[in-house]
């Protein structure tokens, strides 16, 4: 009998893949503004299984970050852009045929990997990690180099990004 | 049947795999962003589940590190796509072929 955790994992599990299905391969419509709220709500149906994975911190960062920063990012560009030809083109056979192979042979590759793997027991998962707390002192102290590496990474970024839209380049 | 490990990969393979399929058969620049945003998030899915059944911190700290590399990749990602868009006036990929031969 799967108690209410599993029917949460199962929700939201065919949740996240089939809105990630209809963000990249949307039958009723090729618009690119169609995709990105379809991807806003794979990555929040995403973050309700970190939930139930136990990362707190995570899904509140998944939500923050790509569901509002990242996605809006799309969004204003999708609208910057002026992308009404997108719609008028349809899927290549061609085009569908290679990527149908090529995802059928990783993903059955994989899945192989995965099946085969012998299960854990669930008894390895007694113990409650990802509260916020322990996740911020291993950020802080082990992880501090690669951390403090990350906000120049941030930094080298926003200066490229206002590098890159300026209007001509010298 | 309760949900393992195996499940979450499962999960994540399966989402790895849509996102693999929208790079290779769509033809827009952007929805072959939001394929690459998804190939991530199947990624950082199975991070989490590895760092919870294995009761170890590392996996969830480099999925923090993960979405703030992706956050920084998706900025400048479309920022080239802008300033492709000025110049050729398309974001298809289809009328990009001056490399061709």
């Amino acid at each position: 009998m799967p108690d209410f955790t599993d029917l949460l994992f199962y929700g939201f599990a065919g949740l996240a893949l089939f809105f990630g299905f209809l963000c990249v391969a949307n039958p009723l419509s090729r618009s690119p503004v169609t995709s990105a709220m379809f991807l806003v709500l794979t990555i929040v149906s995403l973050a309700g299984l970190f939930i139930l994975l136990h990362a707190f911190f995570l899904a509140a960062i998944q939500v923050l970050v790509y569901a509002g920063a990242v996605m809006v990012l799309f969004l204003f560009v999708i609208m910057l852009l002026d992308l009404k030809e997108e719609e008028r083109r349809r899927f290549r056979r061609f085009t569908v045929g290679v990527g149908v192979v090529a995802v059928g042979v990783i993903a059955g590759l994989l899945l192989q990997t995965v099946l085969k793997a012998v299960p854990y027991s669930p008894t390895s998962m007694v113990l409650a990690v990802g509260a916020t707390r322990p996740l911020g002192i291993i950020l802080f102290t082990q992880y501090l180099l690669p951390f403090e590496l990350l906000s120049l990474l941030l930094l080298v970024a926003m200066v490229g990004v206002i590098l890159l839209t300026k209007k001509e380049l010298k | 049947m309760h949900a393992t490990l195996n499940h979450y990969l499962v999960v994540s393979v399966l989402l790895f795999s849509l996102g693999l399929f929208g790079v290779l058969a769509r033809r827009n620049l952007l929805v072959i962003y939001m394929g690459l945003e998804l190939m991530l998030n199947a990624a950082n899915l199975a991070l989490v589940a590895f760092s919870r059944y294995n009761n170890n911190l590392n996996g969830q700290v480099m999925v923090f590190f993960t979405i703030t590399v992706a956050a920084a990749e998706v900025s400048v990602g479309l920022a080239l796509i802008v300033a492709l868009y000025r110049k050729r006036q398309t974001a298809h990929v289809e009328d990009l072929t001056s490399l061709k031969l």
